[in-house]
């Protein structure tokens, strides 16, 4: 399913409506406005979503909350949207979900055009932030809603309500009728995600929903929703800030900003190849070095500043002689080691030990190389109480990195 | 040490005589004038009449049984029905208007002012601005003469129709209130989630919001249900002869008819029945809920 999704990173919208229009007949008869009790998952070749162009602005506001934004998400995907506080994201979510719609272009989902749709004519099931559970509904009743609109026997709600509670492990017996009130953030969070879940929809939206836990219970949260995901099938269209939750659950990951899309891609691609300073920055921490590109030498293409000179691969079509660049590296990928032991081949910027930040698993040295930031040197902590030697303040030390560790960056 | 810090070192120290210190001056306040007359017109009910107002110290119950006869049970009857209509009115025009307030936004502060600018003028100037309104010769009438609509003019005033109207009119802001109180706290999040879950319009009112705002829909209608049934200004200067409510007959009671255990007798009645009424929802509330 990896492989598919980042083979479609790229979806045209001219393409994928091309294909609608001619799609297989079964489109034609497949109606969302009176959901079935049942979702039935069609075999069709349609994405589960696709944004065409799809643009929004909050009335009174300058800027677009949400501009030219065009993406699909596969059958069966945890697809991340991700971003800062005001990139963009809940709005994406709410134009999915059909609380607001788009100024302009339109979404699909399951191949069919649901942008002038209400919520409740949408295959989708949600998880809120603060989960909006029902408060004067105990969890029984909670759970069942969804089910009790579709006016389904009793005794398959009843069915299906135990099941569904049992699927995000919380004892129906135990916990059946007790009100909101009386559970716990984590029990709070299950009783949301099984009346989502009973629905039994296609597609599943999560608006931060782990925000509210404390780290362990996060943690687990993270592992069992992912497991969810891969067990039931149901497609996971997930919104958070936390780039290492979106690392550690997601298929791909849609990085936002300013309201545009600024990158798609498995989580290993953001990380390792970001394609802007913006994503280099916000996925995990970085280092940046602005300089301007010089010649090419060997396989190898010289980037300058006044400070440095060092060598970067040259696999981007903007690497030109005079063209301003940023190079960003990896804290994790920098060594660091004595002024005088510098490896053969690799770029080096000699410097300063300005600052030693125990972290524990890591230990951050903070490097001043002369450059306009101080650089970041992550380094496995191999026992700073017994090694004789652990890096102090005010030692000299040199930067130095491999040309392909580093990812060059239009300026 | 001075005997001000004394005197709170010595409160901080005891919590319970903190509260009763802090209670002293309502509880005195509700004993002097609440608990003492109601106690006295009970013990009053149970009395001799005395020939030109007053009582005799006799214990009897006739006036209970002066009570029982249908003429008068027939005005409780009646007070019950039009405080009970006036209460439905009032919810239904105060539900809406207080989902509208507060879903209002900026306006949300106007409206609200609106809602409670009547009580800036005293209520009996407002009933006899009602008055000029239904009048014969009012404004109501000349609109309808002139627009062909009649060819003689309606009597609306003094009948029932105007008593209720002047009812819910009078006491509508306190239905609006409360309900407002409990919508605004609404969590529009909740909204939403029964939306996705499949909810149209009408279920998300009568699933959802209806529900949660029951707490001030019950206070509304308690605040407005409770005074309609003791009214006595409204049908009087509103209503005909045959309009007659319970308050305005404690009222003659006290007055012209100069019976006062009979006057008491009714007031108690009133008092007994809306009582049990608010203690029986109470009760059917915490079964519910348990």
């Amino acid at each position: 399913m990896n492989g598919t999704a980042s083979a479609n990173e790229d979806t045209r919208c001219a393409v994928s409506s091309a294909r609608h229009i001619h799609a297989n007949p079964l489109h034609a008869v497949v109606h969302h406005r009176s959901l079935p009790g049942r979702h039935v998952h069609r075999m069709t070749d349609a994405p589960v979503v696709e944004f065409c162009g799809v643009e929004k602005r909050y009335a009174g506001s300058a800027v677009a909350a949400v501009a030219e934004v065009s993406f699909a998400v596969q059958r069966g995907e945890f697809f991340s949207l991700l971003g800062p506080s005001g990139c963009g994201k809940t709005t994406m979510l709410r134009l999915l979900a059909g609380f607001e719609t788009p100024d302009r272009g339109s979404i699909r989902i399951l191949g069919e055009d649901v942008t002038a749709r209400r919520p409740y004519e949408r295959p989708l099931a949600m998880v809120f932030q603060q989960y909006a559970l029902f408060p004067h509904l105990d969890v029984r009743r909670n759970v069942a809603f969804g089910l009790e609109q579709r006016r389904l026997p009793a005794a398959e709600i009843d069915a299906r309500v135990a099941k569904a509670l049992e699927l995000v492990r919380l004892d129906p017996a135990q916990f059946g009728t007790r009100k909101p009130a009386q559970l716990s953030g984590g029990q709070r969070q299950r009783v949301a995600l099984a009346r989502a879940l009973v629905l039994e929809p296609p597609m599943l939206l999560l608006d931060e929903p782990l925000g509210a836990l404390d780290l362990q219970l996060r943690k687990a949260m993270q592992t069992e929703l992912k497991a969810l995901n891969r067990q039931l099938g149901i497609t996971f269209v997930y919104v958070t800030h936390d780039q290492e939750e979106a690392l550690a659950m997601s298929d791909r990951i849609a990085v936002m900003n300013g309201g545009r899309l600024v990158q798609l891609g498995a989580p290993a691609e953001i990380y390792e190849s970001p394609r802007t300073a913006f994503v280099a920055a916000f996925i995990g921490e970085t280092n940046l070095l602005d300089g301007t590109v010089g010649e090419l030498r060997g396989a190898l293409r010289e980037v300058h500043d006044a400070q440095y000179r060092i060598w970067c691969v040259p696999d981007r079509p903007f690497l030109r002689e005079g063209a301003g660049v940023r190079v960003a590296v990896r804290p994790e990928w920098l060594d660091l080691c004595r002024p005088d032991a510098v490896p053969p081949g690799e770029n080096a910027l000699h410097g300063t030990v300005r600052d030693v930040i125990y972290l524990g698993e890591t230990l951050h040295v903070v490097v001043d190389v002369g450059a306009a930031e101080p650089m970041r040197v992550a380094l496995r902590n191999e026992g700073v109480l017994q090694n004789p030697f652990a890096w102090r303040i005010g030692d000299a030390a040199a930067v130095a990195w491999r040309p392909e560790d580093a990812e060059v960056l239009e300026g | 040490m001075s005997a001000r810090r004394r005197l709170l070192r010595w409160f901080a120290a005891r919590a319970p005589a903190r509260a009763w210190a802090l209670l002293t001056p309502t509880l005195l306040f509700l004993l002097v004038l609440y608990f003492v007359p109601v106690g006295l017109m009970g013990v009053y009910s149970v009395l001799e009449r005395g020939t030109y107002g007053g009582v005799v110290w006799r214990v009897t119950g006739a006036a209970y049984a002066q009570f029982l006869d249908p003429l008068y049970l027939r005005i409780l009857g009646r007070s019950i029905a039009m405080a009970a209509a006036s209460t439905v009115i009032s919810l239904l025009i105060g539900f809406p208007l207080a989902w509208a307030i507060a879903r209002s936004g900026r306006w949300r502060r106007l409206l609200l002012f609106l809602v409670v600018l009547p009580f800036w003028t005293s209520f009996l100037v407002r009933t006899s601005a009602l008055l000029f309104l239904l009048r014969e010769d009012g404004p109501i009438n000349a609109a309808l003469l002139a627009l062909g609509l009649i060819e003689a003019p309606l009597a609306l005033l003094y009948t029932p129709g105007a008593v209720l109207l002047g009812l819910t009119y009078g006491y509508l802001p306190f239905a609006v209130l409360p309900i407002y109180a409990s919508l605004e706290k609404l969590d529009p999040a909740l909204l939403e989630a029964a939306e996705i879950l499949g909810a149209r319009p009408w279920a998300r009112l009568r699933r959802v919001v209806v529900p949660l705002a029951m707490p001030g829909v019950v206070a509304g209608a308690l605040l407005v249900f409770i005074p309609a049934l003791g009214a006595f200004l409204t049908p009087d200067l509103m209503g005909g002869a045959k309009d007659l409510m319970i308050g305005n007959l404690v009222h003659n009671q006290f007055t012209s008819a100069r019976n006062w255990p009979f006057g008491s007798a009714a007031s108690t009645i009133l008092t007994g029945l809306t009582l049990a009424g608010v203690l029986l929802y109470l009760r059917q509330r915490e079964a519910r809920d348990a």
